[in-house]
């Protein structure tokens, strides 16, 4: 149970980094390299800001601050012509610096006895079990973004974004401005991965440098779970199987972390292996095809 | 409505390749004209259309539309007065978006707020209204996705598209090439129907000799980037296909 409580929990925070990623990988179509960096400067600018008793500020500034890493990393890649992967990269590797610097030139930052938003949930209802609360809490977050995101992707601004990922040739005959599309998109793909780590920081109890290290994998494996689950469809059933995803992750995680199927450490390989094996298939059923095709043939061949 | 005056363009400029892809050339398209625009490859014709749409800009001359300069305006600036259909019927629609979406991006370039709902219900009865003029039961898939349809399908819509926002001029290249014989038929009825109706200054490149004279006002033959053959009224009208087959290959010899 307790087990399940902490995947549920885990799932439903990160699920606002996959909504993020499905944002840059499958509307935009453009991996976006950034989150790594991302999610630790939500993650750092929460936790600072927690630590000095603002945890609320702590949360807005997460999204904020993620929101303008994702600016820069759209305006590299437009506006300075630098290929998508890389801009993610310069953008992840820069924001090493900012991170520890926002840490207070520490790696490692505890929320031992600050005041923050779970321990308050906790506090204003001392006869719920911690956690409902924190469920509750988690679940409250998770349901603003995805509502400011269905809403947001169904707005005229919204159409002409994922006009931009679907078809770059149209937009740029039509009087969009692809490049402004490029970056707003990035960057409310990055204010939901800042998001995430701020709400992170918070559940955790502290902030660790390396906590962002493999987090675009880690989306990436949640949004194509979920997609195994639910197919592509709309974009607002893609938010919501994002969210599935991440939880369903979660749950893989935890259920071989207990049964000792793979060490802990393992995480991040078995992360990269699901990502890769999804999106091999659709190269490896086409060559399947292929050679049966091609044994097809030659026996109507020889008849 | 467009004047496009001394346009001058030179690809790889001082190497080997060096090419005048325009070549002074200055022609106007008043309201309700349909030009009907023939020449070999690389004679210049898509090259036209790009300096129109703003895909690069001039090495000499001016572009004026509507009586607004647009010679040094990025091409996003100048799109909503221009509708711009391709040959190949995917380049002109969004094929993950549904019917109904991709017309809304199309028509509410004419409006402001970015964030109001994307497709609102009078959109989707407006566009509803639309799609049944072209009696192929698109009005009944608004919800369907785009890349389910057809190529002469997405051809109408992209026309649609193109023509709903009420462009100052509407370009066409080779528009119908792509498509079937019957699919290619029902285009060119579609097209001439909104033509007439809005009375757009229309340009139609066409590899179609037949075409390009069944169609349209007037026409103009394209070489080395200049125009060498501009017809009208009575000499367009007793131009044969034959007798235009023959300045065609007069002119690649040489």
């Amino acid at each position: 149970m307790i087990l399940f409580a902490g995947s549920l929990h885990l799932g439903l925070i990160y699920s606002l980094m996959a909504m993020g990623i499905y944002v840059t990988f499958r509307i935009l179509n453009t991996p976006d390299l950034t989150t790594d960096g991302s999610f630790t400067l939500g993650l750092a600018v929460s936790a600072a800001l927690t630590a000095i008793g603002m945890p609320g500020w702590g949360i807005v500034c997460g999204i904020l601050f993620g929101a303008l890493a994702g600016t820069v990393t759209g305006f590299l890649q437009t506006k300075m012509d630098i290929h998508p992967i890389l801009s993610g990269i310069l953008t992840m590797s820069a924001l090493y610096t900012v991170n520890l610097f926002i840490l207070g030139d520490r790696s490692n930052l505890s929320l031992l006895g600050s005041k923050h938003l779970f321990s308050m949930a906790a506090a204003a209802f001392p006869n719920v079990s911690k956690d409902v609360t924190r469920f509750v809490a988690a679940s409250l977050f998770c349901i603003v973004c995805f509502a400011f995101l269905a809403w947001f992707f169904q707005t005229h601004l919204g159409l002409c974004i994922r006009a931009t990922g679907d078809n770059d040739d149209m937009v740029r005959a039509s009087s969009i401005d692809v490049d402004a599309m490029r970056i707003i998109a990035t960057s409310v793909s990055n204010a939901c991965v800042g998001f995430s780590g701020a709400v992170a920081a918070q559940y955790q109890g502290f902030a660790d440098i390396s906590s962002g290290v493999g987090m675009m994998v880690v989306g990436l494996a949640s949004v194509i779970i979920g997609e195994v689950f639910w197919g592509r469809r709309s974009v607002t059933a893609g938010f919501l199987s994002a969210i599935c995803g991440s939880v369903i992750y979660r749950l893989i995680i935890a259920l071989a972390l207990k049964s000792n199927f793979f060490p802990a450490y393992a995480l991040k390989l078995v992360s990269a292996l699901i990502v890769i094996a999804a999106l091999s298939l659709p190269a490896l059923r086409g060559r399947l095809q292929l050679s049966s095709a091609r044994r097809e043939a030659k026996r109507h061949a020889r008849g | 409505m467009l004047e496009v005056k001394r346009a001058q363009k030179t690809f790889f400029r001082d190497t080997p390749n060096e090419r005048a892809a325009l070549n002074d050339l200055s022609l106007t398209l008043n309201p309700g004209e349909f030009l009907t625009v023939i020449g070999s490859n690389g004679a210049g014709k898509s090259t036209l259309f790009n300096a129109i749409t703003g895909g690069f800009l001039l090495d000499g001359g001016s572009i004026t539309l509507g009586g607004e300069d647009i010679t040094w305006l990025p091409p996003h600036r100048r799109a909503f007065m221009i509708g711009y259909i391709f040959q190949n019927p995917t380049r002109g629609t969004a094929p993950s978006m549904t019917i109904e979406e991709n017309l809304a991006l199309a028509y509410s370039r004419r409006k402001k707020w970015p964030l109001r709902k994307g497709v609102s219900k009078e959109d989707n009865s407006f566009f509803r209204e639309h799609l049944a003029r072209f009696e192929m039961g698109l009005e009944d898939r608004v919800k369907d996705k785009v890349g389910l349809l057809s190529g002469g399908q997405r051809q109408a819509l992209a026309m649609l598209m193109s023509t709903i926002a009420r462009p100052r001029l509407l370009l066409l290249d080779e528009h119908t090439a792509a498509l079937d014989p019957a699919a290619a038929q029902n285009i060119m009825r579609i097209t001439d129907g909104i033509v007439r109706e809005q009375k757009l200054a229309t340009m139609m490149i066409t590899h179609n000799i037949r075409q390009a004279l069944d169609f349209g006002t007037r026409t103009i033959m394209l070489e080395d980037g200049k125009i060498v053959l501009d017809m009208s009224g009575d000499e367009r009208q007793n131009m044969t296909i034959s007798r235009l087959m023959e300045r065609y290959s007069r002119l690649r010899v040489m």
